[in-house]
């Protein structure tokens, strides 16, 4: 019981991530998260402006099912399993973080100078979680995938597409974390 | 409910990434700054074991539960889609610090902000297919 309480290191997180790869396609499904914006688009009668979204979104429900269990489990794990929410970061993180204005970086899974009610409630604050938001969605739907897509599937099955993706994910990445959030914050 | 099984996967993945905190901004941040192995841990074990199932999904050792052989799409090919989306995709992850999974999986976490995110995924995708055909793949 105590392990569960605990945060997992990588060696188990990763390979119960490969569990729910091999889950799905043993169920005879794939493993690819980003989809289900588009069949949430569909869903929420995008097809009235866009030829595209006018597929059937019904024969995708099975994964807008997958991920309301992962809103589920989120639940789940935020009433009994993760006591703690603190984040062990390296003091240098921490410093780097501090010095762009976070302040507490890892008393918490989010930062309350981007997540909390007074980002939320400002203008930039909203516009900050819009765009990232968008981006997201914006960026998986042009590479035709995310992390789970890509990163794992993708690269499991060595696939050429998915190595140059994960290359632009970094190249991404990269400029956010240290050329804009500095300016951004 | 026919659907019940992946919602119980679902739920597990839920809880997976909570527990190895892939769903904190902090892990995506300190990832870019090269500061600590957690990520690169996580995305690479679960890569390297994808490999053998990829292999022994291929060879039909492993089948779905119903005895059929189990096929993984080919991705889309084309170096501009792949590199730009994924830039752009980059940029996303690293401000919001969540992928599509953990903005579904920290909303659930009650964190009210994640439906903003949320919000600008669906409009980013809706907005992808809008200009696509005028975009370079």
């Amino acid at each position: 019981m105590d392990f569960l309480l605990q945060p997992w290191p990588w060696y188990i997180t990763g390979p119960m991530i490969s569990l729910i790869l091999f889950l799905l396609y043993y169920l005879g499904k794939s493993f690819g998260v980003s989809s289900n914006l588009e069949t949430l688009c569909a869903l929420g009668g995008a097809g009235t402006f866009l030829e595209y979204f006018k597929f059937d979104w019904r024969k995708n429900s099975w994964n807008l099912v997958f991920i309301l269990g992962a809103v589920i489990g989120g639940f789940i794990s935020v009433q009994w399993l993760t006591p703690s929410a603190a984040v062990v970061l390296n003091p240098q993180t921490i410093q780097d973080l501090s010095t762009i204005g976070f302040e507490n970086a890892g008393a918490n899974y989010l930062p309350s100078e981007i997540f909390g009610l007074d980002a939320i409630f400002s203008l930039k604050g909203f516009l900050i979680l819009l765009g990232g938001g968008l981006f997201v969605g914006f960026g998986a739907r042009y590479a035709g995938g995310c992390t789970s897509g890509h990163a794992i599937v993708g690269l499991s099955n060595l696939e050429l597409p998915s190595l140059i993706s994960v290359i632009g994910f970094f190249i991404g990445g990269l400029i956010m974390t240290w050329v804009l959030i500095p300016i951004l914050f | 409910m026919k659907h019940l099984k992946f919602l119980l996967v679902g739920l597990l993945f839920g809880i997976i990434l909570s527990k190895g905190e892939v769903i904190s901004w902090y892990r995506i941040y300190e990832m870019f700054k090269f500061q600590s192995f957690h990520m690169y841990g996580v995305i690479g074990s679960a890569i390297f074991i994808g490999i053998f199932l990829m292999i022994l999904f291929k060879k039909g050792i492993i089948k779905t539960y119903l005895g059929e052989n189990i096929r993984v799409a080919p991705k889309r090919k084309g170096f501009t889609r792949n590199i730009v989306g994924g830039t752009i995709f980059g940029l996303g992850w690293a401000l919001a610090g969540a992928c599509p999974g953990p903005m579904f999986i920290l909303l659930g976490r009650g964190a009210i902000a994640m439906s903003i995110v949320i919000l600008g995924a669906l409009l980013g995708a809706f907005l992808y297919h809008a200009v696509k055909n005028k975009l370079p793949h």
